[in-house]
């Protein structure tokens, strides 16, 4: 029989991701509820929601998260619809993405599917329990949000648009989870099946925002552009819910097939063959580290640049909705004699910077990873000296913090014909960017002096990065006092944007930097490398 | 002057004590078999040696220098096999021994073809792809592409078939031809015995023997095979045997060394039709100090 064993094989998969199945369902539950009781508050007028409807109206806008309702159809729970949907579906794939990819073609290639297909379980046992768990969990959360939303007792919460709304997320999901399950089919490695799966998720989401905007027919291409037209809390249309699932079907459906045909270990689109050589490029220390972190260094890169590009769209917008809007006020503070837009460029871009350091304190990072895996011995066996590959690794996060950095001028700029309009010269967008370097270099320098004093800790750096993002995001809303503010490196930056910055605090944040690097090299020369 | 020499190396993790007061000395040229169980101290010593961990007490030295402080320099000199091989998966085995072979900067490409055909590893693929043996192979390659005075190998067969730890063999004695020193880690005990001409056996982070085989198997016991005219009487009451089995007619026993004598003539009484006499393999050797005491018993009887 081809699925015998399947029940306790999807009792294995739950038992093995029940953990990450709570912490997923939680979060996604608590910032949708969350989200729901937000907009009540922040809008209370008739006009608050009529300026929403206005803004959302921006092709910018569209592209982003979809296309909006009537401009009289704007309630909060219409405006809740039309901001989260679409970015809690891409969570709720995203999650769906990650667990078909691990129980299928990860479980595949670490031997775990082997080991389980040795006893008396059938061939597509393993697949299916799959495919039941993501069913279920979809099942759930269809479910728990549906009913949170409606137990909200909000304004415009009925049954049926909660019942709907939930019901996208899940059947979006599970569409998701099938398009997964035959990429590792298709894919040879977990990493392929990655690799496939997140792409076919931006060409969706790509396809859906020209869609969107250039002519529908594209819309109708992308599982995503169905969800968005969905109307939720006015037309209520449920043929999206019914579509994502026939996808799902038909998907599931061919990637039983196709996984009935074939081998263990094999995929329809075999790896290529690698380089025998590896090129003089290579085989420099700076070549060898920009192999292995590339695809990372990039997705960042182009992230942040399209982060930073569509905000550089939206900014025309901003001045007049912002001047209505009580809580952006609150988050950006009350400074009178400035132009909100600038108060909110600054924020926008010390927020980016401080995503921006993400991928330079995870360059570094790998450091210890490298070490603790077994593989820095290659390199301490050999004639390498531990300053010369604690620093490599250091000088690479300082080049990959300033690279990366550079995106948000550079995407802001790219878009904004606005901000040429509204005289912020490109010079100023560039100062205030790079202003934030020196400050960012502590995290990479940090990180570095973690690893070299105490490697088992060395995510103590991500508390210090959360720490400064909550202090940068909320500082003014939760009144927090000075001291507490000073603690974060990037409150010590001076704004290129609203004054005429003082470049000594550069400097000595520069020197704080120098400082903890130095110190960690101390630390690292003296320590027992693991491995 | 040696090549390696380990006088009275502690090494504490916290409060476990991975290794208590070890010595070691390799000679130039010498194939010296470094063998334990799973956990024995193994890779400790390796890694100290390395200068990748600090000997908490003790003093090492490689080349007449030391480990810890003159790594760098010692390194120039030395090959080394990981035991547990982790490569980077998104290289090729190809691009990975060239980028090793690189950090010496003393690898010779010709070498490297060759190995490659006679391990049979593609190196095209890339890593993630690799079973452990052929893991185990780039690594291979990798250290013995390059000219080196010292080779270590960490466990270096136990992936591969016996084909290929053959072919690794050949390349071992080839390296004592050439008068290099090689220090090999292992518990796979029929690898050591062909190779090396001294061994140390390591067990809960104490070198509890040193020397020649040789010497070693003079400590402990004969496996022996007998069969005799008449039934042998007495043999349980006898000092210095050990596993005493009767099979069909034979009977199979271990005797001590140093009882040899008074044993064979007991049983030369009853008449022998046929007598076997095995030297101890390194396993019952291993066995014996895995069990427990056998060799402090033997150490006592003979002093």
């Amino acid at each position: 029989m081809l699925i015998k064993g399947t029940g306790q094989l999807t009792k294995l998969l739950f038992r093995k991701d029940r953990v990450k199945i709570i912490v997923w369902l939680t979060i996604l539950l608590a910032v949708s509820l969350a989200a729901a009781f937000a907009y009540p508050n922040v809008y209370k007028t008739e006009q608050d929601i009529m300026a929403f409807g206005l803004t959302v109206e921006n092709p910018a806008m569209v592209a982003m998260i979809g296309p909006g309702y009537d401009l009289e159809d704007y309630s909060t729970a219409t405006m809740f619809a039309h901001e989260m949907l679409l970015f809690t579906s891409i969570a709720v794939i995203v999650m769906n993405i990650l667990f078909v990819g691990r129980a299928t073609r990860a479980d595949e290639e670490e031997g775990q599917l082997e080991l389980v297909r040795s006893y008396p379980v059938g061939r597509l046992s393993y697949l299916s329990a799959a495919v039941i768990e993501a069913l279920i969990v979809n099942l759930i959360l269809a479910f728990v949000i549906a009913f949170g939303l409606f137990l909200s007792g909000l304004d415009g919460m009925d049954l049926e648009s909660t019942m709907l709304y939930g019901s996208i997320l899940g059947s979006i999901g599970f569409a998701f989870a099938g398009f997964t399950a035959l990429f590792s089919q298709l894919a040879e490695t977990s990493r392929g099946t990655n690799v496939f799966s997140f792409g076919f998720l931006l060409i969706a989401y790509f396809l859906r925002a020209i869609g969107d905007i250039e002519s529908e027919v594209l819309s109708f291409l992308s599982p995503l552009g169905w969800i968005v037209r969905a109307y939720v809390f006015t037309e209520n249309a449920w043929w999206p819910v019914f579509l994502s699932f026939i996808t799902a079907i038909l998907t599931i459906g061919l990637a039983y097939y196709l996984n009935s045909i074939r081998d263990m270990g094999t995929g329809f689109l075999p790896e290529r063959k690698g380089r025998k050589r590896a090129s003089g490029f290579l085989k420099t220390m700076f070549g060898f580290l920009l192999r292995q972190q590339r695809l990372n260094i990039f997705a960042w890169a182009f992230g942040i640049f399209l982060l930073s590009a569509s905000f550089g769209s939206i900014m025309g917008e901003l001045e007049s909705y912002f001047a209505d809007v009580d809580l952006i006020k609150a988050f950006l503070g009350e400074y009178p004699n400035e132009s909100l837009t600038n108060q909110f460029l600054s924020l926008l871009i010390g927020i980016m910077a401080l995503f921006s350091v993400i991928p330079a304190i995870m360059s570094v990072l790998k450091l210890k990873s490298e070490e603790f895996q077994n593989r820095t011995e290659f390199f301490y066996s050999r004639a390498v000296s531990r300053p010369f590959l604690f620093s490599h690794y250091f000088l690479f996060g300082l080049i990959v913090t300033v690279v990366v950095q550079m995106m948000i001028p550079l995407g802001l700029w790219s878009t904004g014909s606005v901000l040429k309009e509204m005289g912020v010269p490109f010079n100023d967008l560039m100062k205030a960017s790079l202003a934030y370097i020196p400050a960012l270099w502590i995290y990479v320098s940090l990180t570095a002096f973690i690893i070299g004093w105490f490697p088992k800790l060395s995510n103590v750096v991500w508390i210090y990065f959360g720490y400064s993002f909550i202090v940068l995001y909320l500082k003014e809303l939760l009144k927090l006092p000075d001291w507490l503010v000073n603690i974060s490196v990037v409150e010590h930056v001076p704004n290129f944007l609203t004054e005429d910055g003082n470049l000594l605090p550069l400097f000595l944040l520069m020197g704080i930097a120098l400082l903890l690097y130095i110190i960690g090299i101390v630390g690292y020369k003296r320590r027992d490398i693991v491995g | 002057m040696n090549v390696i020499e380990v006088r009275g190396v502690t090494k504490k993790f916290g409060n476990f004590t991975a290794l208590n007061n070890i010595n070691l000395t390799v000679g130039e040229g010498e194939i010296y078999g470094f063998i334990g169980p799973n956990g024995a101290g193994k890779s400790t010593t390796i890694r100290i040696l390395l200068g990748m961990l600090k000997a908490t007490d003790g003093k090492a030295t490689i080349f007449g220098k030391d480990v810890w402080k003159d790594a760098v320099e010692i390194h120039k000199r030395i090959s080394y096999v990981p035991g547990d091989v982790n490569l980077w998966p998104t290289l090729t085995g190809g691009e990975v021994i060239d980028i090793l072979l690189k950090l010496r900067g003393n690898g010779n490409s010709n070498k490297r073809d060759e190995l490659l055909e006679r391990f049979d590893l593609d190196p095209t693929k890339k890593c993630r792809a690799y079973s452990k043996g052929n893991r185990q192979k780039v690594a291979l390659v990798a250290a013995l592409a390059q000219d080196a005075d010292l080779y270590i190998f960490d466990e270096p067969t136990s992936g591969l078939d016996p084909l290929m730890e053959r072919i690794f063999q050949e390349y071992v004695r080839e390296l004592s031809q050439e008068g290099k020193t090689v220090f090999l880690s292992s518990h796979i005990l029929s690898e050591v015995e062909k190779l090396c001409d001294k061994v140390a056996i390591i067990r809960q982070g104490e070198i509890i023997e040193e020397g020649t085989l040789k010497e070693m198997r003079h400590l402990t016991r004969m496996n022996v095979i007998v069969q005799t005219k008449e039934p042998i009487d007495g043999l349980k009451e006898m000092d210095g045997i050990h596993h005493l089995e009767k099979r069909d007619k034979e009977w199979h026993f271990q005797v001590d060394a140093d009882k040899m004598g008074s044993v064979i003539t007991h049983i030369s009484e009853f008449g022998i039709i046929h007598l076997e006499s095995l030297p101890p393999t390194l396993e019952d050797l291993f066995m014996g100090f895995y069990e427990g005491s056998v060799l402090s018993e033997n150490k006592r009887g003979n002093r």
